[in-house]
């Protein structure tokens, strides 16, 4: 593990941000921690960077305590973004890496790497106050990774890229990870890093609600559900004690799509050795529920009786 | 972490050095100063250097003529032709006037002189040729009552006055209040001006840091307290950086605009050259002043004037004075430069820093407006005595009484109190700076602040 949280709590003078949370994340993987805005994301990170001081609990960087020294061991791309203004983007990027315990001559090097790399050469002379949102963006990835961190920290790390720049952010995240980087992703906008990520932790109202690997928590959220497209001549209606048909939808010409549910002790091939019998099937999948979905059904699960009743009337 | 702070305060100053504002600012200044001085010594010299003459038209047959004694600044040269030619004559011979005296003139009961200028004239000429007139008649009214030229010599006093200090040992001390009270002026001034300026920096500094949103990512690796430190150092640096070119550059330039100025080696020019070089940017005001008061003295005795000025000065607890002004220089910068910091941090939007700044404002201007007029006319007051040992106004009230003398214990005492006042304000700012940097859209009120106080970590 290269990081655990234990037992974490925060508390601000009119409410508490972290209730009790509790982490693992291994080394060399890609991290998500997910919840909606105000459930207790960035309280989190700013403990884990030692920007604030959690309450009680403790924080662990590589089984050790975290303390001062682990920071260099850490880049930290904020939600909040800024640069110095009226600083040069390459002075800028040295006096950062410079903080996080580079050398001048070291810094210099990589610098030149990433530049080229984010093809932005001609930038390093340029104030950053020239330099368009995207550019900018860019420059503070370079200055959150330069430094070679063990873990880097990415707060909504795709607002504000375009998707070309956004997938070239995906495709250097990748190969941070390759290189040995561990990468926790912090995110309401959970569809956009679920393909990324190999472990998940979902949070809300300053509580852990979930966690676990990617792949696990979607078996465990499995409900033995398959979506069904095709075309009749005939109607086509699933008639069987076996399946239970959640949704039919008929489309033109005889195409249809159902969602449909297997009761225990099916599978999957008994439903369609019987679809292939009545109709022409062009597509078959499980329908895997998405985060966005198990979060919903999870915070569902995990809210006080009362406050489910008040959330169903407004449904 | 030592060296991070290091870093901080090194950037802090290298960005603002190489501003171009700081680089104009730096050189403008001088050669501000040089024109103000090169317009003084204009000044001086078309005042007194500039030799009036006075031509005489004595028809008295006193021989008043003879005994008026010339100056440097009034010449009297005799005029040999009648009143109405005169009148013409000294004009056309760019003479400042003619002074007519009557025939069967009684000394006794002189009626009847007249004297007449080019236009209006001043009340500085007429009342030096009254007094060369007044000199000559009582010469004359001497004379006549028998004393012999020798009597009349032993007769004239050179008075010099030479003020004397005692202090409480009743030892005997040299004073010239002028200069100590000059330089008690100069150095409040120059604190006065190094805490606001730079103060103001300092907030500045952190607010557009704050709405730059760059403290995230510092703070993930310098410690609240480095950062905000690193930046009043750095700040400092610039500070002293910037009074020391202007002190170096308007030497410089004053020097060589006042001797292309000057074309005659007269002691005066040169004494209104060393006063200006002597000017520092921030002391225009006390310059000026100090000019001024270095005339007067150099009226009533010339020549000396200067030497005895540097000779008051070496008498001054020079050691004393040295060492309090660059505590109280960089101890009231920290306490005040701290204060300037929190507001900066804890405050969104630039305008919301006035109701803050009025509180931090207020004891810096009193201080130093009870200090120039109250404390440097009675520095050992009661007034004074508080003053200089509150650390909020002990900065410029006891940078102003220390070239008077100040008892050991209260200066110890009121560096003691300094020093905790700037640790208590430092650890203060520290406290709201660490909480303010990170929070925005909030509007921020002292109830706010004072909670701050008691966050953790």
């Amino acid at each position: 593990m290269i990081l655990e949280a234990i037992d974490v709590r925060k508390a601000y003078a009119a409410h508490v941000a972290l209730d009790g949370v509790s982490l693992a994340i291994p080394e060399q993987s890609i991290f998500g921690l997910l919840g909606p805005n105000g459930a207790g994301k960035t309280s989190l990170i700013r403990i884990i960077t030692q920007i604030t001081g959690a309450d009680s609990g403790e924080i662990r960087f590589r089984g050790q305590r975290l303390a001062p020294e682990h920071a260099t061991e850490v880049g930290y791309l904020p939600e909040e973004r800024g640069l110095y203004k009226k600083m040069k983007v390459g002075e800028q990027l040295i006096y950062l890496a410079r903080l996080r315990g580079l050398s001048r001559a070291d810094a210099m090097l990589r610098i030149k790497d990433w530049l080229e790399r984010f093809d932005i050469k001609a930038w390093a002379e340029k104030n950053v106050e020239d330099l368009s949102k995207g550019m900018q963006q860019k420059v503070q990835f370079i200055a959150t990774v330069l430094h070679e961190p063990k873990l880097i920290i990415l707060d909504e790390p795709f607002s504000g890229f375009d998707p070309i720049n956004a997938n070239m952010l995906k495709d250097e995240i990748l190969r941070l990870k390759q290189e040995g980087a561990t990468i926790i992703f912090s995110t309401h906008r959970m569809e956009s890093v679920e393909e990324l990520c190999d472990h998940i932790a979902l949070i809300n109202r300053s509580r852990k609600v979930l966690d676990g690997p990617v792949k696990l928590i979607r078996n465990q959220f499995r409900s033995n559900t398959y979506e069904l497209e095709g075309r009749s001549n005939n109607k086509f209606i699933v008639m069987h004690p076996d399946f239970e048909v959640l949704e039919h939808l008929e489309l033109e010409n005889g195409h249809f799509r159902d969602r449909i549910k297997l009761h225990d002790g099916v599978n999957s091939n008994d439903l369609l050795r019987y679809a292939i019998g009545q109709a022409e099937i062009h597509a078959f999948r499980e329908v895997i529920p998405s985060i966005n979905d198990i979060f919903i059904r999870r915070v569902r699960e995990t809210m006080p009786e009362s406050l489910l009743e008040t959330a169903n009337a407004l449904l | 972490m030592a060296s991070k702070f290091f870093l901080v305060a090194q950037r802090e100053y290298l960005t603002r050095v190489r501003k171009k504002a700081f680089i104009v600012l730096t050189l403008a200044v001088p050669l501000l100063i040089a024109a103000f001085g090169f317009f003084m010594v204009k000044i001086v010299q078309s005042d007194d250097d500039n030799t009036d003459v006075v031509e005489v038209r004595d028809e008295s047959g006193l021989g008043l003529a003879a005994r008026l004694v010339s100056t440097p600044q009034l010449q009297f040269v005799p005029s040999n032709v009648p009143l109405a030619q005169g009148k013409k004559a000294f004009q056309k011979a760019e003479h400042a006037g003619l002074l007519y005296l009557p025939a069967g003139l009684n000394p006794d009961e002189p009626t009847g002189v007249q004297f007449f200028g080019k236009g209006n004239i001043s009340l500085r000429k007429q009342v030096s040729v009254e007094s060369a007139l007044n000199k000559a008649f009582s010469e004359l009214k001497m004379q006549k009552s028998g004393l012999t030229e020798e009597q009349l010599n032993r007769l004239k006093a050179k008075v010099d006055l030479q003020a004397v200090s005692l202090d409480e040992t009743g030892k005997e001390e040299d004073s010239n209040a002028l200069v100590t009270s000059g330089l008690s002026y100069g150095l409040a001034l120059l604190i006065y001006l190094f805490i606001f300026i730079y103060g103001v920096q300092i907030m500045r500094g952190i607010g557009e840091e704050k709405s730059s949103r760059i403290m995230e990512v510092m703070l993930s690796s310098v410690k609240p307290f480095d950062l905000m430190m690193g930046k009043i150092i750095g700040i400092a640096a610039v500070g002293l950086t910037q009074f020391l070119l202007w002190g170096i550059l308007s030497t410089g330039a004053t020097s060589v605009i006042s001797s292309l100025a000057t074309d005659t080696n007269n002691p005066k020019t040169e004494m209104a050259a060393t006063a200006s070089r002597s000017t520092d940017a921030a002391e225009q005001n006390a310059g000026e002043r100090f000019d001024k008061q270095i005339d007067k003295v150099g009226e009533q005795a010339p020549g000396g004037a200067i030497s005895k000025a540097f000779a008051s000065l070496g008498k001054l607890p020079i050691g004393i004075i040295l060492f309090g002004f660059i505590v109280y220089f960089l101890g009231g910068y920290l306490l005040y430069g701290a204060l300037f910091g929190a507001i900066g941090a804890a405050v969104d939007d630039q305008t919301d820093t006035q109701q803050f700044m009025f509180p931090v404002t207020a004891p810096l201007v009193l201080s130093y407006i009870v200090s120039i007029t109250v404390i440097l006319r009675n520095p050992d007051g009661p007034l004074a005595f508080w003053m200089s040992i509150i650390p909020f106004t002990s900065p410029i009230a006891m940078v102003v009484r220390l070239p008077f003398g100040v008892p050991l214990w209260q200066l110890g005492l009121s560096i003691a109190l300094l020093i905790a006042g700037f640790i208590g304000t430092v650890w203060l700012a520290a406290r709201i700076y660490r909480v303010g940097i990170l929070m925005y859209g909030k509007k921020v009120t002292y109830r706010e602040m004072s909670k701050w106080m008691f966050y953790k970590g």
